[in-house]
């Protein structure tokens, strides 16, 4: 079953606040979300990266660049996801039910599994 | 090599406990407090908010930690020194309060640990109701702070604009850091007036929630929860549960346990007389009736042992018409006999209606109605509308329910007027026929 990266992005602007219970039911729909997922085995694992920018490195002649922070407005990856599903199309439609949608984008990427 | 990721997959990202990070995060506050002082609320509340968005954002891929509780008091605390060596003034404090902080997470198990969490909470308690902050400003601090509510949802609780509720927060703080309040049990001299303060803002909380209104309901329901769970607290301490202190929880506890029976499901109240009785919270009745006994002890006979008594009249009959009505009577008189009050007074009559009958009731009631405070109080006419009825005179009833009707505001208690007019034209005497 072909693998996929869903990839999970915010920007300050849509970062979600809230009051506790607001952030608990927030983290509630994602915990109900990746439970549902885990059970239809469509869920393999995830990560959480560091929530911060990130560094972009870059060749400039003979010296590498690093960019980062960012500027305020940059998008930052705060984890991902690996989903199987059959094609493109089916781990799209499983990415469309993530509750994350409401509060950020998600990137989907498959992952090549022509290794060797 | 164990995937973290593996307790996404197999789901054990389960279930929160109901109202999990509402209650850690007043708990958060309290113990943050402790070590940063009431000088630094807001350090405390924005690590403790800085710690709930990191579970937001970690959780749904690490899975829930096994101590939701110690992971978020790591990440809340680690948050307040981070903030303060930013703010330049940790020099001096980080090492001890790193230390300190250390040292009970060290011992942080059993007993003891949960108990020295309550008394934060009621230090605390005792700085958010402190006489010297505004009145108004107490209500919503102690929502904010020791029952973890969110600003929005104070403003929608008591219809308040966002902003006004915040300002008054600010405000409270600053007086807070003004006034140097040490993090401390009240001296003994000073108790008696601190607890009445406590009590009165506890009080004010549960009848915000508990009275029909048109704030949002859920909220308002979490308000009532919050005052049961701040009285028993209170209850619970050996210095401040004293025995009005233990009324106010019986009280509490007795209205509280009638609240699932309150609505029609549809939004609508149903009278104590139509109320599914069953549907009463009888384990929190127990723990009323306990509280009860012990507000027995000592001499202190105050309103609240009163008001207790009446609610637990009505949290002890099998029926409405099994009710001790003398008993409640006999209540209202002492409560009257205290101070002259309107409302109370009209509670007797009607109470009396019932231990009496409807022709007593509406004596009392014709008694009460000169008060002038009353004249603009829709339960007044309503009442008389609601004895009228009884006595079978519905054209009477009517007249009185439309001028309830006109004083009343909107939302649920002026579909509940209308309902009952409506239900008396269907009892008044047929029109004869015309040709």
């Amino acid at each position: 079953m072909p693998r996929f990266a869903m990839i999970l992005s915010e920007t300050p602007q849509t970062t979600p606040g809230g009051s506790p219970a607001e952030i608990q039911a927030m983290l509630q729909r994602y915990a109900d979300w990746a439970r549902k997922m885990g059970q239809e085995g469509k869920l393999k694992g995830g990560e959480k990266l560091a929530f911060e920018p990130g560094k972009r490195l870059r060749k400039e002649g003979a010296r590498v660049a690093v960019d980062g922070p960012f500027a305020e407005t940059k998008e930052m990856v705060s984890g991902f996801f690996l989903i199987e599903a059959p094609d493109y199309p089916a781990a799209v439609e499983i990415a469309k039910t993530c509750p994350h949608l409401d509060y950020g984008t998600i990137v989907v990427h498959q992952i090549d599994e022509m290794r060797g | 090599m164990q995937h973290r990721g593996g307790a996404v997959a197999d789901g054990a990202v389960g279930g929160l406990v109901d109202d999990l990070f509402r209650r850690e995060a007043g708990r958060l506050v309290a113990r943050l407090t402790r070590f940063f002082g009431t000088a630094q609320l807001d350090l405390a509340e924005e690590a403790v908010q800085e710690a709930l968005m990191r579970a937001l954002r970690e959780w749904p891929f690490s899975g829930i930690p096994d101590r939701p509780d110690q992971w978020l008091y790591r990440t809340a605390r680690n948050a307040a020194l981070d903030r303060l060596r930013r703010q330049g003034t940790a020099k001096r404090l980080s090492r001890d309060v790193i230390m300190l902080a250390e040292a009970r997470l060290q011992d942080s198990s059993g007993h003891v640990f949960a108990r020295e969490i309550d008394d934060d909470q009621l230090r605390l308690m005792f700085i958010c109701c402190h006489p010297d902050l505004p009145p108004e400003a107490r209500v919503a601090l102690t929502l904010k702070t020791v029952g973890g509510f969110g600003v929005g949802e104070i403003a929608r609780a008591f219809l308040a604009e966002e902003t006004a509720v915040a300002q008054r927060l600010v405000r409270a703080k600053r007086r807070i850091a003004e006034l140097k309040l040490p993090f401390a049990m009240p001296e003994p001299d000073a108790l008696p007036v601190r607890i009445q303060s406590v009590i009165d803002v506890i009080y004010l909380l549960f009848n915000e929630g508990y009275a029909p209104g048109e704030g949002d309901e859920v909220i308002r329901a979490d308000l009532c929860g919050e005052a049961v769970r701040l009285a028993q607290l209170l209850a619970a301490h050996p210095v401040t549960g004293t025995p009005e202190v233990s009324a106010l929880t019986a009280l509490l506890c007795f209205q509280a346990a009638r609240m699932p029976a309150r609505g029609d499901g549809a939004g609508d109240i149903l009278r104590l007389a139509e109320q599914d009785r069953s549907l009463w919270d009888r384990a929190l009745i127990g723990i009323g009736l306990a509280h009860l006994d012990r507000a027995a002890r000592g001499d202190a006979l105050t309103a609240l042992h009163l008001e207790a008594g009446i609610a637990s009249c009505h949290a002890a009959a099998a029926t409405f018409k099994q009710t001790d009505w003398k008993a409640i009577v006999g209540y209202y008189d002492l409560l009257l006999e205290r101070a002259a009050n309107p409302v109370v007074a009209l509670n007797r009559a009607m109470a009396l209606s019932m231990a009496e009958g409807p022709v007593a009731g509406l004596r009392a009631l014709e008694a009460v109605a000169v008060a002038p405070s009353l004249r603009r109080y829709y339960l007044l006419p309503a009442a008389r509308g609601d004895l009228l009825e009884r006595l079978d005179r519905p054209g009477e009833a009517i007249a009185a329910f439309t001028e309830s009707l006109a004083l009343a505001g909107t939302g649920p208690v002026r579909r509940f007027i209308e309902a009952r007019i409506e239900s008396l034209r269907a009892r008044l005497p047929q029109a004869v026929s015309g040709g």
